[in-house]
């Protein structure tokens, strides 16, 4: 536990230090879905109504960013090696840069989706819905990205695998999350984006260790 | 004590090494020689459990070491023949995460080196020789008893390569044990040869 601490204050301290990769995810998020309002005109009607669907695209794209340089930085540089030396298991390895990802990225978009759902004129009563399920939502995206991240590593066309693997697997997330924020009554699809989370909790960081190890070998 | 018996690795399709057998008692070392390729690296990936041996066995204090690849691991300090620093951060940043996990003194380890004059300098500004010894702090931080050492005296200048020396003296005189891998002279002292290739 104390290890897992420190391997994430680690990716924390190297977020701070890399700033500009850092916040290039948030800084994207926030471009895109302000490019709406200016291809689709300013009408509140027109928006409101597509506000969660813009939202979760661009979560979702955004939260692709980084995933190339989360595991592809160590493994170039022979930091994996020490990584996974460190005394963690490969998943607990794989677990912390979960959660390094989450917390720099998820978390980030979670914040920064209220504003600008409300700068889309989302249906206030949906506001809720939508922030609810994007918590869930975004941790299972950062367990799918680590995954396929992982897995990939040391690929030769690595970098372009990686959105065409993740984007299908994070298909079911964006129809449950953006339906959650279309119905007055989500609880449904909310438990249903619980239920993601809980299936990926166990297997993601499961398939991103083997992928780690393999790629050490 | 470190027993290999019978060790055999395979690197896509070709067998590198078989039948690789040695013991390694407390304080001993053992200098792998051999040419480019013959497959030095392989065996102390081997030996640092990051590569699972095609056939063999690897012992540690009589009981299969690689049985827990985590508690194997805290045995072990790797240096690869990648320095695995972050140009980004300072020296002493560098260390933090080694030093969290080992419990061990960041100034120690970089004076051991002779790297306390660049502790707050960012790795990006340093020289080769000087990212090297930098990779080498990060094993002296480490309280492992099992040093795995991939061509350490890399980029390092004559005075570099005698504190590595010393360094290397005081952890068999610890009770350390050392595998180093070369295809130069070491500043090992009395040690095992193994010659690969």
């Amino acid at each position: 536990m104390k290890i897992l601490a420190a391997l994430i204050g680690r990716e924390l301290g190297l977020a701070l230090v890399h700033g500009a990769d850092t916040i290039a995810a948030l800084l994207f998020f926030l471009v895109t879905t302000s490019l709406f309002p200016l291809a689709l005109g300013p009408s509140p009607a027109v928006l409101g109504r597509l506000a969660p669907g813009i939202i979760w695209v661009a979560a979702l794209l955004a939260s692709l960013l980084p995933l190339e340089r989360l595991l592809g930085a160590d493994y170039e540089d022979g930091s994996l090696d020490q990584l996974l030396l460190s005394g963690l298991s490969p998943l607990a390895v794989a677990a912390g840069k979960t959660a390094a990802h989450w917390l720099l990225t998820g978390l980030p978009l979670v914040i920064a989706a209220g504003p600008i759902a409300v700068m889309l004129r989302i249906d206030p009563a949906r506001l809720p819905a939508l922030l609810a399920g994007l918590v869930p939502g975004t941790l299972s995206l950062s367990l799918i990205g680590t995954a396929v991240a992982a897995l990939v590593l040391g690929a030769r066309r690595g970098a372009m695998l990686l959105p065409l693997l993740v984007l299908p697997l994070s298909t079911p997330v964006l129809i449950f999350g953006t339906a959650a924020a279309e119905t007055s009554h989500p609880r449904p699809e909310l438990l249903l984006l619980a239920a993601l989370l809980a299936a990926a909790l166990p297997l993601c960081p499961l398939a991103a260790g083997a992928g780690l190890s393999t790629a050490a070998e | 004590m470190l027993q290999a018996k019978g060790l055999a690795a395979i690197r896509g399709e070709r067998l590198v090494f078989q039948g690789l057998g040695f013991i390694l008692a407390p304080g001993e070392a053992l200098a792998v020689r051999g040419p480019n390729g013959a497959g030095k690296s392989t065996l102390l990936r081997v030996l640092a459990g990051l590569i699972r041996p095609a056939a063999g066995r690897l012992m540690w204090q009589g009981e299969d070491a690689l049985q827990d690849p985590p508690a194997h691991a805290r045995r072990v300090a790797y240096l690869g023949h990648q320095d695995a620093v972050k140009p980004g951060l300072t020296a002493a940043g560098n260390l933090r995460f080694a030093a969290r996990i080992s419990g061990g003194s960041i100034a120690e380890a970089l004076a051991a080196l002779d790297l306390s004059a660049l502790a707050a300098l960012p790795v990006r500004l340093f020289s080769a020789g000087q990212r090297r010894r930098l990779a080498l702090a990060r094993i002296a931080l480490s309280l492992a008893p099992l040093w795995l050492l991939d061509e350490p005296t890399n980029g390092l200048d004559e005075s570099a390569a005698e504190r590595l020396g010393r360094l290397l003296d005081a952890h068999r005189a610890r009770g350390g044990i050392i595998v180093a891998a070369s295809h130069i002279a070491l500043p090992l002292g009395q040690a095992g040869q193994l010659l690969l290739g």
